[in-house]
């Protein structure tokens, strides 16, 4: 888990923390990390942030599921519930909102450092979403599937995206509405500290481990600006066993209630040795 | 032969009789049993009325009217009266007495004797009375009146009432000169009563006992066992009648309202200050006192007079019985005072001239906290205004739910204003049934609606309600704490189908079927148990106490549910679930759901099939809304109202979801297990205790009453249900004869 939010004046990030949207080029920072363990099998990479409350109410009302879900009127004359980001320049938002005006845009690679040379690690970056959502909520508008361009003909980007909706990735199946890291970012998080799942890490073969203990490099291309809410942005690497990611609590939880039945069952045993008997022949019989 | 006969007062006009009494009347053999027999036919003021094939008997009193139907099942009919003649038939051969005088009966002389020359010229009185009167004014005391001395203790005991029969023979001579007084005494203009009295005594001397009659109230059936149900499940019964004193009295005896071993209170005991002081004559007037001054302890009044003055008499063993006319100036003074007519009551002003405005409402005050410190009140001769307040007196004063219970039109008054009101369908018409809030077919069935439905009904609401209140706050003060999360921005935490759905398709089935079947004992334990119905008397199963814990136990489940999903969803991942705001919304939901289910399964003591089934259904239910809100269908037609597709089936498979929900379900049901058990364990459970109570207390009843026994006579004799005088003077007059004829005619 690393913060490369650069509060700290000594992170390499710190001189990237008041960017703006859409400053080009991209401040990119690199921050340095040392796994001590290996990772062995496939890794989850995760961005977190805090304080950023997904959950408020105005903010998760403004989307238009109906043009996420590729329905042409809506796209041209998206929901009210997307105002203020339902038009820019008299024409429409796609997507319209404020969920999807604030989507997460910065960039992260990681790269092994072997003997002073970078490695890159493959990303993979499709299969993060739920199915459900990239293939029933989120859809493109209907129409020809191999020029999006022409599909959103007549609608303008989000006004804090560097480039429209369209452009978001260079795999047809993975470009519009159904990006996946866009899919990711609408699906809101419940609590103001949320982590999502930016890509996936696979395991090639059943030598080697995922990630091998080690030095690494996470290169950020810097576009979030989380300093004026007090945020703070996170990369996190976990893997993930039959129940989910690491869990503290979850664990405490379950061995603290677990002890307390135990003492509690001990105790009313002991009481019925102790008092049952008394009344065994009052039992009230229906 | 001793001429002991029972009669069974009833409707039943066949042969009821005992066949060797039967028999006996049919020899003929025994004269004593001939006079008996005949003085039944004779003595009495009956009226008879001949419809065609069949005599129809009128009488004043239900008594006189079942004696003369004995008379003539045993072969003795009374057939016709006239003004001055008595026709009856003996065993097939009709005689005409001619009837002399009637000595008629009033409450001081406590008997009723006529005068009759028989068709042989015989002049013989025939009398009949209470048996102390009877007893006193015989010729002599033989082994027969031992035996039926005997014989009354016996009939006594089973609380019937008795009367004692005896006759004479009148020689010519004397009849002669007692008629000469008789008459000059039936025209005197003054103390013409007292007179008379004087002559009827003179008459009524050296008699010959007959016999004793016992008559049974025929209550119906288990009305003195409802009562002695009711009275131990702590419920006050007040009798409210338009009888006579008497009449009353005796109906008290028999459905054991009154027992021997009781004080009674008369009217003139509780309010008798301006003659001479008897042991009581100041209760009513301390009770008045003590509240005026609000000196001493609030129970002192009750207990210090008492034991001042009989330290053996316990308070609970007490009776009132008072008229309506005592009623009157009790529920009237104050309007009396109102006016400004002065203080009208003597006992009551006595070293208290100056009168506050409210001392009226201190009368009424003091007149029901003396009324309900006894074990029985008795109204007698109260009209139907008079009933509905005397209820309203009780409710106002006391803090208690009143039940008024009757058959008549008379009743219907104080049926609609008492808190509950039932109505017995009987003979007396429809009027009381249409009024009520409950119709009975019996009296007794009184006992399965308070005891047994009244209860149930009360634990099923306070259950339901208690339920309800829970599964409220536990299911929907998460939306509360989500608040604190959300920035106060009335974000809702569930999905809007859930929040439609919980109350009525997810939940509201179990309590329901709580709130129709639930018993904690069967009606048998119920009935047998009495005591148990205190529980509701004394609001234990709901008030702000049970509320406040149901309130906090709501409260409890709503954060148990929310923030173990919260920190387990905090920046913690699942397999699928990445802390999302629907897959947290489904987790905090159905944490809640589950629990607030297993809630009333751990609450419902009945099982039935509908108690299974309602909580299968509404989890049922649950999938199947879940499912059908949430399918892709659904969201591919109306994206903006069935928001959540596939989010249950996304979130539930990922096992991570399913151990948050399983730990916050079993931190949940652990409390409310936990007192289950303990309850179930030390039997700590009210009712159990209870039964305890009584089991415990049940050998030393027997003892109790045995105690009681020895303690005086207790036999009731008097004569009849009385009417009031002058029946006698109608007929002797033959007013009532004529006005029959002419109407007749």
């Amino acid at each position: 888990q690393i913060d490369y939010t650069g509060t700290e004046p000594s992170s390499p990030c710190n001189k990237c923390l008041n960017v703006s949207w859409d400053s080009t080029p991209p401040c990119t920072c690199t921050i340095n990390f040392t796994l001590e363990h290996s990772f062995e099998s496939n890794v989850f990479m995760y961005y977190g942030l805090s304080n950023f409350y997904q959950n408020h109410r105005r903010y998760v009302k403004s989307r238009d599921d109906s043009q996420l879900n590729g329905d042409n009127s809506s796209l041209l004359n998206p929901s009210k519930e997307c105002e203020p980001y339902r038009t820019n320049e008299d024409k429409p938002i796609a997507p319209c909102g404020a969920i999807a005006n604030s989507m997460f845009n910065d960039t992260l690679e990681l790269y092994r450092i072997d003997n002073d040379t970078r490695t890159p690690i493959p990303l993979i970056k499709k299969g993060i979403a739920w199915w459900t959502d990239k293939n029933v909520k989120f859809r493109n508008p209907t129409g020809d599937g191999n020029n999006l361009t022409a599909l959103f003909q007549g609608t303008t980007k989000p006004v804090n995206w560097p480039k429209p909706v369209y452009m978001l990735d260079s795999e047809p199946d993975n470009n519009g509405f159904i990006n996946e890291d866009f899919i990711v970012w609408m699906r809101t998080a419940a609590l103001p500290t949320f982590r999502k799942l930016y890509r996936l890490i696979e395991r090639k073969n059943s030598f080697q481990p995922t990630l091998q203990a080690g030095k690494y490099s996470l290169d950020i291309a810097y576009n979030y600006p989380v300093h004026s809410f007090d945020g703070r942005k996170r990369m996190i690497l976990s893997t993930i066993s039959w129940m989910g990611g690491k869990n503290p609590f979850l664990g405490i939880a379950y061995i603290t209630v677990g002890s307390i039945c135990f003492f509690l069952g001990v105790v009313l045993l002991f009481i019925h040795h102790k008092y049952g008997n008394r009344n065994t022949s009052a039992d009230i019989p229906n | 032969g001793l001429g002991l006969s029972q009669e069974h007062h009833g409707e039943q006009k066949s042969d009821v009789c005992d066949v060797t009494l039967l028999e006996a009347a049919r020899r003929d053999k025994d004269p004593v049993l001939r006079e008996f027999l005949r003085l039944l036919a004779l003595c009495h003021t009956v009226m008879v009325e001949d419809r065609g094939d069949q005599l129809v008997y009128q009488a004043a009193s239900p008594d006189e009217e079942a004696l003369v139907w004995a008379a003539r099942n045993l072969g003795y009919v009374f057939l016709a009266r006239t003004q001055d003649s008595i026709t009856i038939r003996e065993l097939g051969r009709t005689r005409t007495y001619e009837v002399l005088a009637m000595l008629d009966f009033n409450s001081d002389r406590k008997r009723m004797s006529v005068l009759v020359r028989d068709p042989q010229g015989t002049i013989r009185l025939y009398t009949k009375g209470a048996d102390t009167v009877i007893l006193e004014r015989l010729r002599s005391r033989g082994p027969t009146e031992t035996l039926t001395e005997r014989a009354l203790d016996r009939f006594a005991e089973e609380t019937l009432r008795t009367l004692c029969v005896a006759s004479r023979e009148v020689s010519e001579a004397e009849f002669r000169a007692w008629s000469r007084r008789h008459r000059e005494a039936a025209v005197l203009l003054q103390d013409r009563a007292q007179e008379l009295d004087r002559l009827y005594e003179e008459m009524e001397q050296n008699l010959q006992l007959l016999g004793a009659t016992a008559i049974e109230d025929k209550l119906q059936d288990g009305v003195p066992e409802t009562i002695q149900l009711l009275k131990l499940g702590n419920i006050k019964v007040w009798v409210l009648t338009g009888d006579k004193q008497e009449t009353a009295m005796n109906i008290g005896y028999a459905c054991r309202l009154l027992t021997d071993d009781m004080e009674i209170l008369e009217e003139k005991e509780v309010s008798s200050c301006p003659t001479p002081p008897s042991s009581h004559s100041e209760i009513l007037q301390a009770y008045w006192e003590s509240n005026n001054n609000l000196s001493g302890p609030g129970d002192a009044p009750c207990s210090r007079r008492l034991s001042q003055q009989r330290p053996e008499t316990l308070c609970h063993k007490r009776a009132v019985i008072i008229s309506g006319d005592f009623l009157d100036k009790i529920l009237h003074t104050g309007e009396v005072l109102k006016e400004k007519k002065g203080w009208p009551w003597r006992w009551l002003c006595c070293g208290r001239a100056e009168a506050s405005q409210d001392q009226g409402g201190l009368v009424e005050k003091a007149f029901v906290d003396l009324a309900t410190s006894c074990q029985a009140v008795i109204c007698c001769r109260v009209t139907p205004k008079q009933k509905a307040l005397m209820v309203q007196l009780v409710k106002k004063h006391k803090k208690a739910v009143t039940l008024a219970i009757g058959d008549g039109a008379n009743d219907v008054n104080m049926i609609k204003t008492a808190d509950i009101g039932v109505g017995i369908s009987g003979l007396e018409g429809l009027q009381a049934v249409q009024c009520s809030d409950y119709a009975l077919a019996q009296f007794s069935f009184l006992q399965r609606l308070l005891l047994v439905h009244g209860r149930w009904n009360y634990l099923r609401i306070c259950k339901f309600l208690r339920y309800f209140f829970y599964k409220t706050f536990a299911g929907l003060l998460a939306q509360v704490w989500f608040a604190f999360h959300s920035g106060f921005t009335a974000q809702p935490l569930y999905e809007g189908w859930f929040l439609a759905l919980y109350n009525i398709f997810y939940t509201a089935y179990p309590v329901l079927s709580v709130g129709l079947l639930e018993q904690d004992v069967s009606a048998k334990k119920s009935l047998e148990f009495p005591e148990l119905y205190v529980v509701g008397q004394q609001d234990e199963l709901f008030n702000y106490r049970v509320f406040g814990v149901t309130l906090l136990h709501g409260v409890g489940t709503s954060l148990i549910s929310f923030y173990i999903t919260l920190w387990a969803f905090e920046d913690h991942v699942g397999t699928k679930v990445v802390g999302d705001y629907e897959s947290f919304s489904v987790t905090v939901a159905l944490s809640a759901l589950l629990s607030v289910l297993v809630e009333i399964v751990l609450d419902t003591q009945y099982w039935t099939v509908l108690s299974f089934l309602m909580v299968t259904a509404s989890l049922l239910l649950f999938c199947l809304f879940s499912f059908l809100t949430q399918t892709v269908d659904a969201y591919r037609i109306a994206p903006a109202i069935f928001r959540f597709p596939d989010a249950s089936w996304n979130a539930l498979t990922d096992p991570f979801v399913l151990l948050v929900v399983l730990l916050s379900l079993v931190v949940n049901t652990l409390p409310s297990l936990t007192v289950h058990a303990v309850r179930a364990i030390l039997g700590r459970a009210t009712t159990q205790q209870k039964i305890h109570l009584k089991a415990r207390r049940a050998p030393e009843a027997p003892v109790e009453l045995r105690s009681h026994v020895p303690r005086g006579s207790f036999r009731r004799s008097s004569y009849a249900f009385s009417h009031q005088e002058g029946y006698a003077g109608l007929i002797t007059r033959g007013d009532s004869l004529r006005a029959r004829a002419t109407q007749a005619s």
